[in-house]
């Protein structure tokens, strides 16, 4: 199969509905079918009955703005987002009135606003397709483009065409660390061996953090497209998805989207005819944190309980059973099919200096706009949040945005015009993590906050390596004290020099990154700490 | 002569234990299948018990040591059966900003279980999720499967009431 066979095979998947010139798109992802979509889904397709045989009920994944949902967005086929008439908050009973208005103006109770910044001010890459195809559909994707890119490498390139396509586009892994993707790639295609393997990490753990979820649940195909393509670059035939068994929206998707792949010849053995065979298995997870980590989660997949080891040796030189394997995060992988198929320097183009392409956040805590943005590298904080994000709710002032996670910190309102990339946040003493924003108002503590976060990663520690286990403990009991206001200036004194040793001496990232929201929150939030001295 | 012990007889007539065996056959009985092979269990019965786990290890011949590590270490994993009724308290980061602790506090005050328990007479088990990736709806809680968002703590409670 070559990019023409394609793209008839996308046409002819087009053809079968063409007499459609109007698409009701309900999200069915896991925020707004929380909020009730389901029957909002079953109630359009009563109230439209069969009388308007031109207009369909659609199910699509995330379209972004969770707080408003259920969101419904009534558009042509081939209209996106910004151009569709979206309503929120939809209950059943709206069903009818929408079908009513569809020749007419938009509804105006229900109506959101898609020219808001919101919506226009993001950049779509990896979210070029949730919200407009449905996630179910093995015909839907390859109707909007899906699988050229696979198809580009396979039948186009050889494997050094595609790692020096992936090294031009600059891209660095979304999972938190930014290591350099095409980087990686060649290390594990140099290994000799006879057998690799690729994962892709969709262990999401961090605690208001849910990108990859939507991305796998609505648009699955789009990962196992960057899996193959990778697997094709670095030489392997067996790949696994380690997804969150507390997910079960996306994993339902994911068994759907490799069954449908595979029955269509984009998986298996021999595809596209050529000499290419990958299998994909989904392996789930079971409630640790710490298998975000590469090596504890090999162990995990491995069976064994998720503890990580040292390393060196890396994953790619000696990972899953002791093989080279290739690690790589959802998003990561959500970004390889449009780097195929646009070309490296296409991605290059966005974003900054050393960080490519665009960035997808999951906005969450005080803020007017709950919901999932992409944009690109380098877009500042007060955008994000107080343009994009609308704002802090109830006239309150804005305080703090943690990202990264437990291994993340806060940023302080002085901060807020850096543009966000890897190595800004660096600087600020937080990073990037996996991309989830927690807005906090004044009426947050930050010791309050810092303790949280310490409480998880105390949890979450595997037990491993002493200074992680006993540590965050210590930590944690310090924390507690101080938020009490039972602390002394010693106990300060004590806790700087904890973070110090924990931050050196842990095994893994889960301990080395463990102090860090108690250093940011000390760094710029000192007078909160010194204000619940008992010794003050 | 193979050396592969003979797998041992299922420990009752029960239907749902040949779901176990279908996911351990489904993985030829290989022991990196372990964690797949909880999961069925507790799907299946809604907790590990002693005699779930005994099983599972002398079908994939391993250590029952090992079984009960791996079973212990993950959070998912529960050793002890649960109540009629689940009551997840989302403690991610945006529920905890919005007051998940209080949601917790509250409940421990009407029922007298903390996170992980169950009220006496087998009603209601009170637990805790990182994150439930719904935090559009901050607070989230999960009864019984469904998520209820930006519920306040009176609200949740007369919720909880309404179960049989």
């Amino acid at each position: 199969m070559n990019l023409d066979d394609l793209a008839d095979l996308a046409k002819q998947y087009r053809a079968v509905d063409q007499q459609v010139t109007r698409e009701i798109r309900v999200c069915v992802a896991a925020s707004c079918q929380s909020s009730g979509a389901g029957p909002v889904q079953d109630a359009l397709v009563t109230a439209l009955g069969t009388e308007l045989p031109d207009c369909k009920v659609k199910g699509v994944g995330c379209m972004g703005l969770c707080s408003a949902g259920p969101l419904v967005a009534v558009a042509a086929p081939d209209e996106c987002l910004e151009e569709a008439t979206l309503y929120r908050d939809v209950t059943p009973a709206d069903a009818d009135d929408i079908i009513g208005t569809l020749d007419g103006a938009p509804l105006e109770r229900l109506h959101c606003p898609t020219n808001q910044p919101f919506f226009a001010r993001q950049r779509k890459i990896v979210l070029e397709h949730a919200g407009l195809i449905d996630p179910d559909s093995f015909k839907g994707y390859v109707a909007v483009g899906g699988y050229a890119g696979l198809i580009r490498a396979l039948s186009e390139m050889t494997p050094s065409d595609v790692l020096r396509e992936v090294t031009t586009s600059g891209l660095r892994g979304r999972g938190g660390g930014g290591y350099p993707t095409g980087l990686k790639w060649s290390t594990v295609a140099k290994m000799p061996a006879e057998q690799k393997y690729v994962i892709c990490n969709a262990d999401e753990g961090d605690p208001g953090a849910f990108m990859d979820r939507a991305i796998l649940e609505s648009d699955p195909h789009r990962v196992i497209e960057g899996m193959a393509i990778a697997a094709y670059a670095i030489g392997a035939n067996k790949a696994f998805v380690y997804v969150r068994a507390e997910y079960p929206l996306a994993v339902e998707r994911l068994h759907t989207a490799i069954r449908k792949a595979k029955r269509s010849g984009f998986l298996g053995n021999k595809i596209a005819d050529t000499q290419f065979n990958l299998e994909v298995e989904v392996r789930l997870g079971a409630g640790a944190f710490v298998c975000g980590e590469e090596t504890a989660l090999m162990a995990s997949i491995e069976g064994l309980r998720g503890q990580p080891r040292p390393r060196p040796p890396y994953p790619a030189e000696s990972g899953l059973w002791g093989r080279p394997t290739l690690i790589n995060n959802v998003e990561t992988f959500a970004n390889i099919a449009p780097i195929i198929r646009e070309g490296g320097d296409w991605f290059a183009a966005i974003g900054t200096e050393r960080s490519k392409g665009t960035k997808v956040f999951a906005l969450a805590g005080t803020i007017t706009n709950t919901g999932l943005i992409e944009v690109p590298m380098g877009t500042s904080l007060r955008d994000i949040i107080e343009v994009i994000g609308g704002g802090i709710p109830g006239g309150k002032a804005f305080k703090a945005v943690q990202t990264g996670g437990p291994s993340g910190g806060c940023i302080p309102s002085q901060h807020l015009d850096i543009g966000v990339d890897y190595d800004s946040l660096k600087t600020l003493g937080t990073m990037m993590g996996s991309g989830g924003m927690i807005v906090m108002d004044e009426t947050s503590s930050m010791v309050d906050v810092a303790r949280y976060f310490m409480e998880f990663c105390m949890t979450e520690s595997c037990g491993k390596c002493i200074p992680c286990r006993t540590g965050t403990q210590q930590m944690h009991s310090i924390l507690d004290r101080l938020a009490k206001s039972q602390g002394t200036r010693a106990d300060l004194l004590l806790l700087e020099e904890l973070c110090e040793v924990v931050q050196a001496t842990s095994l893994c990232g889960l301990g080395q990154t463990a102090p860090n929201p108690v250093l940011s929150t000390m760094r710029y939030f000192r007078d909160e700490y010194e204000a619940k001295l008992s010794d003050a | 002569m193979s050396l592969q012990q003979a797998r041992p007889p299922l420990p009752s007539d029960d239907k749902r234990w040949k779901l176990v065996n279908a996911t351990m056959r489904r993985n030829g009985y290989a022991g990196h299948a372990l964690i797949e092979t909880l999961h069925s269990v507790q799907d299946a019965f809604g907790f590990l018990d002693e005699a779930s786990l005994r099983f599972v290890a002398a079908s994939l011949d391993l250590p029952m040591s090992k079984v009960f590590g791996v079973a212990t270490f993950y959070h998912l994993f529960t050793l002890k059966p649960k109540g009629r009724h689940a009551c997840v308290v989302c403690t991610g980061t945006a529920c905890y900003i919005k007051g998940a602790g209080a949601l917790v506090e509250r409940l421990h005050e009407r029922y007298d279980i903390l996170p992980g328990e169950t009220t006496s007479d087998d009603r209601l088990s009170l637990l805790t999720a990182r994150c439930v990736g719904a935090c559009g709806l901050a607070p989230a809680i999960v009864v019984d499967g469904d998520v209820l968002g930006k519920l306040d703590s009176e609200s949740l409670i007369a919720k909880l009431e309404e179960l049989n």
